[in-house]
C-alpha cells in the first residue's frame, strides 16, 4: 500500500433512477468507503448521477478476449432469434 | 492538457535500440499483422487484448506523460486562487483546478490499464525522469495569465485532444472523451476573462496584451516540433495514437484563435502574421524552437519551482496516507472481530 500503491476499484454510476449502473472508471482508495468519497470527487462534479458503486478491481473476472470467438461466435447464425428474421404479411398492419 | 513527445533524439534511439522497435515493426509477426489488421478497421484495442510491447510502451510514456502535465498544470494557476479579483472568479478557478486534477486521475488510471503501478509514474515525475508539457514552466505573472491560459492553453490543448477522443487505445480515448467535455469549459472561462479585461481601462487591456503576447508563442510550440523534425510521429499515426500531424493540429488551432483574438481587440504578437486567401489559413512568422527544446532540457524559468512545489506537496501529503492507511487497517480489524 506504500508509494501511493492503494488497492483499486471499479467505479460504476447510476446517471438517474430507472437506469443501471453504468462503468466509468477507477480510482485508488485505502478502503470502500474512501473509494466512494473519491469516485463522489472525481466521477459526479457535474450531476453526473445519483448512485455510486465502488467494486474492488481485483474481485472481477473478465473472460478472455481469447475465449471471444468459443464464447460469443455461436450466437452469430442464429439469426432467427431476431424478430426481424420473420416476414410479416403486407395485409398485417401491427406486430 | 496535451501531449507531444518530449524525449530528445538521443533518448529516442535509446528507447528504439532498448525495445527493438524498428526492428520488430519490419518483422511484422503474425500478431502483428491480425494487431494492425484491427487498427486499420478502425476497431479499438482493450487492456487484455494482444498488443505489441513498442505499442504499449509509447502508450504507458505518452498517458503518463499527460497525466504529470494535467497535475502539474494544476500549480501555475493554483498560485492564482487565493488572489482572484471576485468570489465568481474564485469560484471558477477552482473548479478548474480541480477538473486538472480529475484529468491527472483519469490519464493515471488509463496508464495502470497497461500493466504500470501508479506510484511508479509519480515516482518517475518527482525524481524529474518523466517529463511533462513545457508549458508549465512558464511563469504566471498576472491575473491576466490566467485568462491567457484557459484560452491558448486549454485551446491549444482541447484541439489536441479532440482527436485522442478516437485514439486506437480504449481506455485512453475514453478518458479523453471526459476530459474534452470539462475543457471546453476551461476555455471558454479563460476567453471570457480576456473579454472583460478588454472591455476594461487601459491598464487592464495592456495586462491582457501582455499575457497574450507571453502566452501566444509557447501555445503554438505545444503541439510538438515541425514535422520533419517529429520522427516518431510515423509510427504514431499508423497505430493511430495520433490521428493529425503536429502541423496540422497547430494550423487549426492558429485559424480559430486568431479571429477571437481581433474580435476583443488583441493585437497579434507577429508581424509576419498574415491570411492567405488562396489557402484560406493564416501564416505565422518562425517559431523559437531552440527555447522550446531549452524548456524541455530544464532551462525555464520555472522548471525547478514546479517540480519542488509537487515533491514537496506530495511529502507534505504523507501523513494523510498514512493516517488513511492506519485508519483502514484499524477499521478491518474491527470488522475482523466483529
Amino acid at each position: 500500500m506504500s508509494k501511493g500503491n492503494w488497492d483499486l476499484f471499479e467505479i460504476f454510476i447510476r446517471s438517474k433512477n430507472g437506469l443501471s449502473h453504468k462503468h466509468v472508471g477507477s480510482v485508488h482508495a485505502t478502503d470502500a468507503e474512501m473509494a466512494i468519497e473519491n469516485a463522489r470527487d472525481l466521477y459526479t462534479r457535474r450531476m453526473e448521477g445519483v448512485s455510486l458503486w465502488v467494486v474492488p478491481s481485483k474481485s472481477i473476472v473478465a473472460s478472455d478476449p481469447g475465449d471471444m470467438e468459443h464464447l460469443f461466435e455461436p450466437a452469430r447464425d442464429k439469426v432467427y432469434r431476431h424478430p426481424t428474421f420473420y416476414k410479416v404479411p403486407d395485409n398485417i398492419e401491427n406486430m | 492538457m496535451y501531449t507531444t513527445d518530449l524525449r530528445t533524439k538521443a533518448q529516442k534511439a535509446a528507447d528504439a535500440k532498448d525495445t527493438g522497435a524498428k526492428d520488430e515493426i519490419v518483422e511484422a509477426s503474425e500478431n502483428e499483422a491480425r494487431f494492425q489488421a484491427r487498427i486499420d478497421d478502425e476497431q479499438f484495442i482493450e487492456p487484455k487484448d494482444w498488443m505489441p510491447e513498442p505499442y504499449r510502451k509509447t502508450l504507458v510514456r505518452q498517458i503518463s506523460q499527460h497525466a504529470h502535465s494535467e497535475i502539474v498544470g494544476m500549480l501555475p494557476e493554483g498560485n492564482w486562487i487565493s488572489r482572484a479579483p471576485s468570489l465568481r472568479r474564485k469560484l471558477i478557478l477552482l473548479a478548474k483546478v480541480q477538473d486538472e486534477a480529475g484529468h491527472g486521475l483519469y490519464l493515471y488510471s488509463a496508464a495502470e490499464t497497461l500493466g504500470v503501478e501508479r506510484g511508479d509514474l509519480l515516482e518517475q515525475l518527482h525524481t524529474g525522469k518523466a517529463k511533462y508539457s513545457t508549458i508549465f514552466n512558464y511563469p504566471t505573472l498576472t491575473w491576466a495569465d490566467i485568462g491567457a491560459i484557459g484560452w491558448l492553453v486549454d485551446g491549444a490543448a482541447v484541439t489536441n485532444q479532440i482527436p485522442l477522443c478516437r485514439c486506437s487505445y480504449g481506455p485512453y480515448a475514453r478518458a479523453m472523451v471526459k476530459v474534452c467535455k470539462e475543457e471546453s469549459f476551461h476555455q471558454r472561462q479563460g476567453f471570457e476573462i480576456m473579454t472583460v479585461m478588454m472591455e476594461g481601462n487601459a491598464e487592464q487591456r495592456e495586462m491582457a496584451q501582455d499575457a497574450m503576447n507571453r502566452w501566444w508563442w509557447p501555445s503554438l510550440m505545444m503541439f510538438g516540433p515541425p514535422d520533419g523534425d517529429s520522427p516518431n510521429s510515423a509510427q504514431s499515426m499508423a497505430w493511430k495514437i495520433k490521428r493529425f500531424s503536429n502541423d496540422e493540429l497547430r494550423q487549426r488551432f492558429i485559424d480559430a484563435t486568431v479571429p477571437q483574438a481581433e474580435a476583443i481587440g488583441l493585437t497579434m504578437p507577429d508581424p509576419d502574421l498574415g491570411f492567405n486567401e488562396v489557402t484560406g489559413h493564416y501564416e505565422i512568422g518562425d517559431l523559437n524552437w531552440d527555447e522550446f527544446w531549452s524548456v524541455v532540457k530544464g532551462e525555464g524559468h520555472c522548471n525547478r519551482d514546479r517540480l519542488d512545489a509537487r515533491v514537496e506537496a506530495y511529502a507534505d501529503g504523507a501523513w494523510v496516507r498514512e493516517a488513511a492507511e492506519a485508519y483502514a487497517e484499524k477499521q478491518k480489524a474491527k470488522h475482523a472481530a466483529a
